[in-house]
């Protein structure tokens, strides 16, 4: 072992030979892009971060002498204290927080439904289903953002249809009052328990945490699934033609039916698709920005204020770039964090005891004849007994 | 592995060395220091061509300034350049970062804390030779810590607007034009029928701000906050009682973008709205007749609201004395009228207001308001701070008005003290 390892190094070092120079060919081919991608993204983001840390306030550079370093404060400014500046960022983590929960699982889940559909071999058309599908992923977010402001105005096509099946609609875009609290005020629980309205957190009272996203904030969930489910409809689709179809039908073989060979054979193999598309979702749904910008620009009762919004609002509109840069970071700590959390959950685990208990021989019946005796023993992962070495043989089950 | 990593690194390290290195590199040209400060004092000055960035309220806008800039570039001898800004405080923004930032501009007084505060901005206010003929409020509206910073290009004020047809329907007369609140509530009840509200405004304190103004309060009073007063809370429950009977309403609860739509569209019969709203009924409703009224008076007389914006001048132009005199001149009476004319702004000089309003009878009322209007502190925060107090207002019809101001009261405490 050590002897195959020094060998090559050493010969690397002496570089000699017709390896020679590989390693600055490589540099220079990797060049364009380390430099394109430094000079648009490093050192922004790093800038950034400087100016985060630091009391710019957006005249000249940020790199200039009379810049000062302070440290956390603009961090503080946002996140402690009852001020303005730490309510509207509390407001603009729970408006968001709310469209995420309520966006990523229902775009992901419609995505995959409607790539099942378009998967299927007996489809007739499937081709301009899967376009039609994906076709509001190639508009414009403004443009649609616009139709929607029409659809879901007060006399548009939305009111009208509800109208005529005598359902009054409301005032999508003006309408501030969270759905949770509608909900809760249907069955005359208008103030929160003392509890709730008492304490706080980042200046805004649970009792308005527990709000719900607003009226005017659903239509963005709205218009957020239907835009996006196209292209993880793209994304499962690519994942469900890899599956060979062999697997599916040694599934049938062994009788389970079409829910079993969907939530056990098919939903495992798209675990990896299932990780993008949750992760893409998430990152998408944290940094939603054009909407808003064109829409209703945080309006009604800044229920559809986000903190991309905010963040461009703080530093172009009341240049307080720092406010603006810290706002910014925040919001990528907790991407960040929200990504590590969603990998260690879909992580391939052991089998279960329960689950692996299902697949135990039962004792053998009496009537039962070879032939159903070897379909049963077809799925045979190891038992719990086995642990650390079916670990790995789960994992590469798990990963085709 | 460990090798890779380590080789890695120090690519990651050669690539930042070299960026910092390429960014200090373009301190020579585009990152130069600010040289000058907000101080009052001695203009530069120089040949260089200079730029005037607007944000255009439409094409008559634009060709009557770009007109205006080539006149005067013309009698001048100096270059000069009309930038449209399509999202005017962020190309402002881009351009005091880049150190660039155009010479002239149009500036709104709840940016100009913001800016004067970076020292972005150039206090030329006291060297206009026409400095005295300003109306005092505007004055006021672009003075930032005793400092007069810029000319005031034009202003609005907010003035009651009736919607003829359906005041002459209702049966009322001239004689029944509200100047009491008792009034304005009973003709809005009147003019109130299935469909119609008597009396629709956006939901914001920059058209309920008014009440507030009749009943004695505001926002900011001789450097104090006094928005939790109880001039205000009346001014706000008055308006509150008014809509919870349905003859007041917001524009936005009738489906209305802003009071100009609900009104033009007939879904209310007055509306609280500047004189821009000319412009909007003759584009969009030519066959509505309207009349437009001074505000009704509150329990402290008459009041109301004015808009504006100002000719804002960088620091860091290369030609300030250049750009003095552009204001200078865009400010004249002659420009004024013109301006007027082309684009229906009310003209911000005293001397331009005889021949404005024998020009323009019947919009009269909206150039009185210019006596009593208040205007938008000018404070560094404010428009955060009336931007919340819009939210807690789109609430008000189910909220607490006393409640509602002890939030404004302590944010803006915040930032007046």
């Amino acid at each position: 072992m050590t002897a195959t390892a020094t060998a090559p190094r050493r010969a690397r070092n002496t570089r000699s030979g017709i390896r020679r120079g590989e390693a600055l060919a490589g540099w220079v081919f990797t060049l364009p892009v380390i430099l394109i991608l430094g000079v648009f993204l490093l050192i922004p983001v790093l800038m950034a971060l400087w100016v985060s840390v630091s009391d710019w306030t957006g005249r000249g550079s940020p790199l200039s002498a009379n810049v000062g370093f302070v440290g956390l404060q603009n961090y503080a400014a946002v996140t402690t204290g009852d001020g303005l500046a730490t309510r509207d960022f509390g407001t603009a983590l729970r408006n968001n927080t709310w469209y995420v929960i309520l966006v990523v699982p229902l775009q992901t889940a419609l995505s995959l439904f409607l790539a099942l559909l378009v998967n299927g071999a007996i489809l007739r058309g499937r081709g301009i289903f899967r376009t039609a599908f994906y076709f509001p992923s190639v508009t414009a977010s403004v443009a649609i953002t616009v139709l929607f402001l029409f659809l879901f105005s007060t006399s548009g096509v939305v009111n009208e249809i509800l109208g005529a099946i005598g359902i009054t609609g409301p005032n999508w875009f003006a309408d501030p009052r969270g759905l949770l609290h509608i909900l809760f005020g249907a069955v005359g629980i208008t103030d929160g328990p003392a509890v709730l309205a008492e304490g706080d957190f980042l200046g805004l009272s649970w009792w308005n945490w527990l709000a719900g996203p607003s009226v005017a904030m659903t239509v963005f969930i709205i218009m957020a699934i239907f835009t996006t489910s196209g292209t993880f409809m793209l994304l499962f689709l690519a994942a469900l033609q890899n599956i060979s179809p062999e697997v599916q039908e040694a599934a049938m073989v062994d009788g389970a039916n079409a829910w079993e060979r969907f939530w056990r054979v098919t939903l495992p193999q798209l675990k990896p698709a299932l990780f993008t598309v949750l992760t893409l979702g998430l990152v998408g749904c944290w940094q939603v920005f054009d909407q808003i910008y064109t829409g209703t620009r945080g309006q009604p009762a800044k229920t559809t204020l986000t903190p991309a919004y905010l963040s461009y609002d703080a530093s172009f509109l009341d240049q307080d770039w720092g406010q603006g840069a810290a706002i910014a970071f925040i919001l990528f700590a907790i991407i960040v964090v929200l990504t590590i959390f969603q990998r260690w959950a879909l992580r391939d685990r052991p089998v279960s005891a329960r689950r692996a208990r299902q697949y135990q021989l039962a004792p053998r019946p009496a009537t039962a004849s070879p032939a159903t005796v070897a379909a049963n023993q077809v799925p045979s992962p190891p038992g719990p007994a086995q642990t650390p070495a079916a670990d790995r043989g789960d994992d590469k089950e798990a990963k085709p | 592995m460990t090798r890779h990593s380590r080789r890695g690194l120090l690519g990651a390290g050669a690539l930042l060395v070299t960026g910092a290195l390429a960014l200090t590199g373009c301190g020579g040209s585009g990152f130069e220091e600010p040289a000058g400060t907000g101080e009052a004092g001695e203009l530069t000055s120089s040949d260089e061509a200079i730029t005037l960035l607007i944000g255009t309220s439409g094409d008559a806008e634009t060709d009557a300034v770009t007109e205006a800039v080539a006149a005067w570039s013309e009698e001048s001898g100096i270059d000069a350049e009309v930038k449209v800004a399509t999202d005017l405080p962020q190309e402002l923004s881009q351009g005091f970062a880049a150190g660039d930032p155009p010479d002239l501009f149009y500036l709104a007084p709840e940016a100009l804390a913001g800016y004067a505060g970076n020292g972005s901005l150039k206090a030329y206010g006291d060297q206009l030779e026409n400095k005295d003929d300003f109306y005092p409020s505007l004055v006021e509206n672009f003075t930032f810590e005793d400092e007069f910073y810029c000319a005031p290009k034009d202003f609005s004020t907010l003035g009651l607007v009736i919607n003829k047809g359906l005041w002459d329907a209702a049966g009322l007369t001239d004689d029944d034009i509200p100047t009491t609140w008792e009034e304005l509530s009973s003709v809005a009840q009147t003019l109130t029928t299935d469909g119609v509200v008597g009396l629709g405004y956006g939901w914001e304190w920059q058209r309920i701000g008014t009440f507030m103004a009749q009943a004695g309060g505001g926002l900011v009073e001789d450097g104090t906050a006094i928005a939790s007063s109880q001039e205000n809370v009346d001014a706000l429950t008055y308006v509150q009682d008014q809509m919870t009977a349905g003859t007041f309403a917001y524009a936005q609860d009738v489906g209305a973008g802003w009071g100009g739509e609900a009104f033009g569209k007939g879904q209310t019969a007055m509306t609280i709205e500047g004189n821009w709203i000319t412009g909007a009924m003759t584009n969009d409703f030519p066959d509505v007749e309207y009349v437009v009224a001074e505000l009704p008076e509150g329990p402290a007389g008459k009041g109301t609201l004015q808009f504006t914006n100002c000719l804002g001048m960088a620091a860091d132009s290369g030609n300030q004395e250049a750009a003095l005199d552009l204001a200078e001149y865009l400010t004249s009476t002659e420009q004024q009228l013109a301006f007027s004319e082309a684009f229906g702004v009310m003209p911000s000089i005293q001397s331009a207001a005889d021949q404005w309003t024998s020009d323009n009878p019947d919009l009269a009322a909206f150039l009185a308001g210019a006596d009593y209007a208040q205007g938008i502190p000018t404070y560094d925060g404010t428009a955060d701070v009336i931007t919340d107090f819009n939210s807690e207002l789109q609430g008000l019809k189910a909220g607490d008005p006393q409640q509602i101001l002890d939030t404004v009261q302590s944010n803006l405490e915040a930032i007046v003290s």
